[in-house]
């Protein structure tokens, strides 16, 4: 039941992303509606997949490296879907909606033997969840910051193309920036802190420095120095979108090192 | 038989005429309902309406004979303005009739035919006329229909093309390019500096997008002050407008210097104090008052004349690829007014009327002798002649009456009634599929009997 929903989950996000993309380089907007309902149909089947696995698995299990990235994945779409209902800029789904398929596929693509995590403690599964969460907030900053610098970028040029209609307001995409990095960074905060408890009950140590460790310092402190910058010293527009794009490729890094920590010492 | 009415126009635009001419022909609006009394005056002119803008003045009409009506049009024009001749004026005439005169009147109510394709003042001068001459009765059935089908299509093309979203004056653009870098204008700051007519003209369209503070400078204090009194604004004084400007959000230039006024270091200076919140400044005067080095300064936004006038040409191109898709929709609705029209006409009016009626008769008639089927051959013949009785009985006024209104000057309201009491306009039963068929006589039969028509029909499909 759950494969079969996360099967037909992943093709209608691919049939979105296709649609999304189509949407941003034609003149019409016709494709919007329609996207939009591709990525809302695939989302309810994903919430069945998710839910489906989580009534399979009882609260003792421990979660697995796939069901972590596809919860990232749901909460991406979650997200958009969200923001679009609120402001309606389509648009937003071109960017979020690939990024959400890109993460399922991955998912389904890592060997099943990579995320065998220690199964503990509980806390386990508020650590991955909220590390999660913390992760969505920066991917929807990066994409906040990636329109930013497109749409700064023609109108600084001066090229009103398809592109420049369709993106909405630089200073409205400043403050979604903005808003899912102060939303983003408390989670991230949250999830390293649970992070190193339950770390402290598997191996008996906080801290061992291994990759995934080292990565969420090291994205904690960055995003910590990004926010402080922008309600001090005016790290805004601009600037902002180029950090977060940056700190975006800390997130990966760290997610990267989830997975290295999985092959190496499962200790 | 009904003599025929046909849909004419006839006029002249900004695409056949100079303005010499558009302004001699032009009819003020004081002086609308004498003239339309005067064109319907005229024998064979039975509807008119009367379209007078800076753009173009057309005679809308129905008449009874195309050739006559048109000359006569051709004269009332002529009439309209004595120094005028009809030799000076006939070359500048077009005219249509029928399907393509409907086009036209579509065409120009959808702001196809306009000067600026896509401007929306063209629909309201068309409501005025209409509004006129119905005041001053001078349309009827055809008229109303098709004029207000016209406002219909204007307002479909409207709301399902893109023909008037984007800016096509400078001035509009420079509102357009704002909301790219606000997505909310309500709480921004603009400051005038100089007072460039067509920067007055911006700062008005910024104050009616929602701009509620305005800060205004100009080289003589006094100047400031009026307008800022005209805007509901604040005076700022020339001498230390650099130092404002930080708190502008939108800063319009158009001063006659000859030099530059704002200089890169300036605007950087006001972007630091901003927090870096972005700025957006347009330079609308020549020669230019802001360096155009600005343009490497981050968070600043710099557009020039030559860059709003781009920005315009690009969008007229955009609104002719909408107007493309208007043009089909118009095709579309100019053959659903051309089948109403035909509609009019009285003999298939009559003819429709016969075989309804004839058909819920039959129908009736059958149902009855279902159930009556102990009846002899006599009885049976006697009910029929019954049913024949009462329905032609009931329907012989109708059809005496349209007969005889044919000629008159409300004939067509008669028909127009007729079709729609009789509801001729909606497939008759035997156009209808069994099920439909079925449907249509439990509909109309009482609750009681239901059961019993459906099985008549049920019979008729064996």
């Amino acid at each position: 039941m759950a494969s079969v929903c996360f099967m037909i989950t992943m093709a209608l996000y691919l049939a979105a992303t296709v649609s999304f993309l189509v949407y941003l380089l034609r003149r019409s907007d016709a494709l919007s509606n329609i996207s939009l309902g591709i990525t809302a149909v695939g989302f309810l089947f994903h919430t069945v997949a998710l839910a489906a696995k989580a009534a399979v698995s009882s609260s003792s299990s421990h979660p697995s490296f796939f069901e972590a990235l596809s919860f990232f994945s749901w909460m991406i779409i979650l997200v958009f879907l969200l923001v679009e209902f609120r402001h309606r800029i389509p648009v937003l789904g071109s960017f979020m909606v690939p990024l959400a398929l890109m993460s399922l596929v991955s998912a389904a693509a890592l060997p099943e033997t990579v995320p065998t995590l220690k199964p503990v403690f509980k806390t386990l599964w508020i650590h991955v969840a909220l590390s999660m969460l913390g992760a969505v907030g920066f991917t929807v900053g990066f994409v906040a910051g990636v329109m930013y610098l497109i749409q700064e970028r023609l109108l600084k040029s001066k090229r009103f193309n398809v592109l420049y209609s369709k993106l909405p307001a630089l200073d409205f995409l400043d403050h979604l920036n903005q808003q899912s990095i102060v939303l983003g960074f408390p989670l991230l905060t949250l999830g390293i802190v649970t992070g190193a408890i339950s770390a402290e009950f598997s191996r008996g140590s906080y801290m061992t420095w291994n990759p995934e460790q080292t990565g969420a310092v090291v994205t904690w402190l960055f995003y910590f120095v990004v926010l402080l910058g922008r309600l001090t010293v005016g790290w805004r527009a601009k600037r902002a979108a180029y950090l977060t794009v940056v700190g975006f490729a800390c997130v990966i890094l760290t997610l990267v090192g989830v997975v290295l920590k999985g092959h190496g010492d499962v200790s | 038989m009904y003599r025929n009415m046909h849909v004419i126009v006839v006029g002249l635009s900004h695409k056949t005429a100079p303005i010499e001419i558009r302004e001699k022909l032009a009819v003020p609006e004081s002086r609308l309902g004498e003239a339309l009394g005067r064109l319907c005056s005229y024998e064979g002119v039975r509807e008119g309406m009367l379209l007078s803008t800076c753009n173009r003045v057309e005679v809308y009409s129905v008449v009874e004979d195309v050739e006559v009506g048109h000359e006569r049009i051709q004269e009332f024009l002529a009439d309209t303005n004595l120094s005028l001749s009809s030799e000076q004026l006939t070359p500048h005439l077009y005219w249509y009739t029928g399907d393509r005169a409907i086009a036209h009147l579509f065409r120009v109510a959808a702001s196809l035919d306009s000067m600026v394709v896509g401007e929306s003042q063209i629909l309201g001068q068309l409501k005025d006329a209409f509004r006129v001459a119905l005041a001053h009765k001078t349309t009827g059935v055809i008229m109303n229909k098709i004029v207000k089908k016209a406002i219909s299509v204007a307002k479909r093309v409207r709301t399902e093309t893109k023909i008037a979203e984007t800016a096509v004056s400078v001035s509009y653009a420079a509102v357009e390019l704002a909301k790219k870098i606000f997505s909310n204008l309500d709480e921004k700051t603009v400051m005038l500096v100089g007072a460039g007519e067509m920067a007055k003209l911006a700062a008005r369209h910024l104050i009616a997008q929602g701009v509620r503070q305005v800060r205004i400078t100009t080289r003589t204090p006094k100047h400031a002050i009026d307008l800022a009194d005209k805007f509901g604004g604040t005076p700022v004084p020339f001498d230390h407008f650099k130092d404002e400007m930080a708190a502008a959000d939108i800063v319009l230039v158009s001063t006659g210097a000859s030099h530059y006024l704002v200089g890169a270091e300036d605007v950087q200076r006001a972007v630091d104090k901003r927090g870096n919140r972005p700025m957006f400044l347009i330079d609308i005067s020549v020669p230019r008052n802001i360096d155009p080095a600005v343009r490497h300064v981050d968070n600043a936004f710099l557009f020039d004349i030559d860059d709003l006038t781009h920005r315009v040409q690009q969008n007229r191109e955009e609104r002719l690829q909408e107007a493309e898709k208007a043009e089909r929709m118009i095709v579309e609705e100019v053959a659903v007014a051309v089948e109403w029209m035909k509609s009019l006409e009285v003999t298939p009016t009559i003819i429709a009327l016969r075989n309804r009626v004839d058909e819920i008769r039959r129908m009736e008639v059958e149902r009855v002798l279902g159930r009556l089927s102990h009846l002899s051959p006599q009885d049976r013949e006697l009910v029929e002649g019954l049913a024949s009785a009462i329905v032609n009985k009931l329907i012989h006024r109708t059809l005496v009456t349209l007969k005889a209104e044919v000629n008159s000057s409300n004939g067509l309201a008669f028909v127009e009634a007729a079709r729609r009491f009789f509801d001729l306009d909606r497939p008759s039963p035997s156009d209808l599929s069994e099920a439909d068929r079925s449907r249509y006589l439990a509909g109309r039969s009482h609750a009681s009997d239901r059961e019993e028509s459906e099985s008549v029909a049920h019979k008729q499909v064996r």
